[in-house]
């Protein structure tokens, strides 16, 4: 398997996305944001039809749309009773607009498809280059404000009142999570996308006892469920995001029952 | 001899659209007072607190912290907190989140003594690996305390911090903050309804009513005194 170097990159790449969406999910899940996150990866597939319309590479049209939307839904959802309506909204007119993009840059639907479930074959060693700097850049970013996410993300009462600037870290995170998603999108595709960025985290949540505990457990269940991913999806030929999808799903599952056992004892 | 003021609010006024909520209050908080802030719901007693803490900026007048803003640290113990019961949060974890600042994400071994000095102090060192989603209602108010307390505040708000606690659980964290207030000379703003227990704790109160406030030693204040305040 790994004389190919197609798998050698998609291995590569796959590992970078679990390390990032590891930790970066248990953000997400500690900021209740899993519906936010599904939508920035609808925002990334109208990005990277945007992309190929515009004669970019796909990650560059993401990276745009993300960016600029996570900026705005930030702003728009700053009140969170708003945060749900305001959502599905912009996630309906992005869907909307990568189906016009598409449309126009005269694609065909497997075109569409790649975008949408992600594709190992396409990833050269340059995309994987990429991704390993953009994903730096996050961790870096994550590392130097580490201390003010973790008490906004568990304690967002505490960190206002602290006089933390909460709103300032709440876009911060939103562009760190554009980032994330434009990353993860290329193994995953940007349908599949928030599996990773979700579900490890919230499995995690039920057996960790720490939050560091959290990080490093959702990191393992995320590379558990892309290298089985991808060694099952070589030797079946069956696509990729769906071994992972059902993989970090059961894990998901497993968790919520283990959790109803402990409380029913 | 009389302690130094900690905090003046001068001719303190906020004002919501077409809706004063209080007006021209002055007081003057001194190290080591027990204030009890009295008064029925709608009347101000949160809006003053958020004014305090600089969350909220007068209409008019001003709060002044003394000698100066940075020498005065404040705790801030709120009744709720939106905690996920399910959150794999320690009660060591919470009250060490209060720790920020551009530092490594680990806390270093002088922080975690202290979040350990005051885990001992509040009487959590026993539970501190438990989840504080796990812990009953009176051990996350300790747990609220404590995180509020690891900064070493010299001003501890207590906003409704007891009122939905048991007498038993009530009387525990108060005879707490008592003997912290006592120790370590900690200013302490308690805003409650709970008249008895202001009596039992406080050296002074401030009673906010529609029509203005009233303050004084705590002997002054009577639950009669509250309703009549309360019926202007």
């Amino acid at each position: 398997m790994f004389s190919y170097e197609f798998m050698r990159n998609a291995f590569a790449a796959g590992t970078i996305i679990a390390i990032i969406c590891g930790i970066m999910g248990v953000f997400v899940i500690a900021r209740n944001m899993s519906f936010l996150t599904h939508t920035l990866s609808e925002i990334g597939f109208s990005g990277a039809a945007f992309g190929v319309f515009a004669g970019w590479a796909p990650l560059n049209g993401m990276l745009l749309f993300t960016v600029v939307s996570s900026v705005i839904v930030g702003q728009l959802s700053a009140r969170s009773e708003r945060r749900e309506a305001a959502t599905s909204a912009i996630s309906a007119l992005f869907i909307g607009m990568g189906i016009l993009f598409l449309s126009l840059a005269n694609k065909n639907a497997s075109y569409a498809t790649s975008i949408l479930f992600g594709s190992v074959i396409g990833i050269s060693a340059g995309d994987v280059q990429q991704m390993l700097w953009l994903s730096l850049l996050v961790l870096l970013v994550v590392f130097v404000i580490y201390r003010f996410l973790k008490f906004d993300s568990f304690d967002h009462t505490g960190a206002r009142v602290k006089g933390l600037w909460t709103n300032t870290l709440s876009v911060t995170f939103l562009v760190l999570l554009a980032l994330s998603v434009s990353v993860a999108a290329q193994i995953v595709g940007s349908l599949l996308i928030f599996i990773l960025l979700t579900l490890p985290a919230a499995t995690a949540k039920y057996f960790a006892h720490t939050v560091g505990g959290m990080m490093v457990l959702a990191i393992a269940l995320a590379l558990i469920g892309v290298w089985s991913g991808l060694t099952l999806s070589y030797v079946t030929n069956y696509p990729v995001s769906f071994f992972i999808a059902a993989i970090e799903a059961i894990f998901y599952f497993i968790a919520l029952g283990w959790q109803k056992l402990q409380t029913a004892e | 001899m009389t302690a130094a003021p900690i905090l003046k609010l001068e001719h303190l006024g906020v004002t919501f659209p077409n809706h004063p909520v209080f007006s021209d209050l002055n007081l003057t908080i001194r190290q080591g007072e027990f204030w009890s802030i009295v008064g029925k719901n709608g009347v101000g007693k949160t809006t003053l607190m958020r004014t305090v803490l600089h969350q909220l900026r007068p209409t008019h007048g001003q709060v002044a912290y003394l000698p100066a803003a940075n020498d005065v640290k404040i705790g801030y113990v709120p009744q709720f907190r939106n905690i996920d019961a399910d959150y794999p949060l320690t009660m060591r974890d919470f009250v060490g989140l209060n720790l920020t600042g551009w530092k490594w994400p680990w806390l270093s071994r002088k922080e975690r003594e202290k979040v350990q000095t005051i885990l001992k102090r509040t009487g959590l060192e026993a539970i501190a690996n438990r989840p504080i989603g796990q812990a009953s209602g009176g051990e996350k108010q300790k747990a609220y305390l404590a995180q509020a307390l690891v900064e070493a505040p010299n001003l501890l708000i207590l906003d409704e911090s007891t009122a939905s606690l048991d007498p038993v659980t009530k009387t525990e964290l108060l005879d707490l903050v008592i003997e912290l207030n006592k120790s370590l000379h900690l200013t302490v703003l308690f805003v409650t309804h709970d008249i008895p227990m202001a009596r039992k704790y406080s050296s002074q109160y401030l009673m906010l009513t529609p029509n203005g406030a009233e303050q004084g030693p705590i002997s002054g204040l009577t639950q009669e005194k509250v309703w009549e305040g309360e019926n202007v």
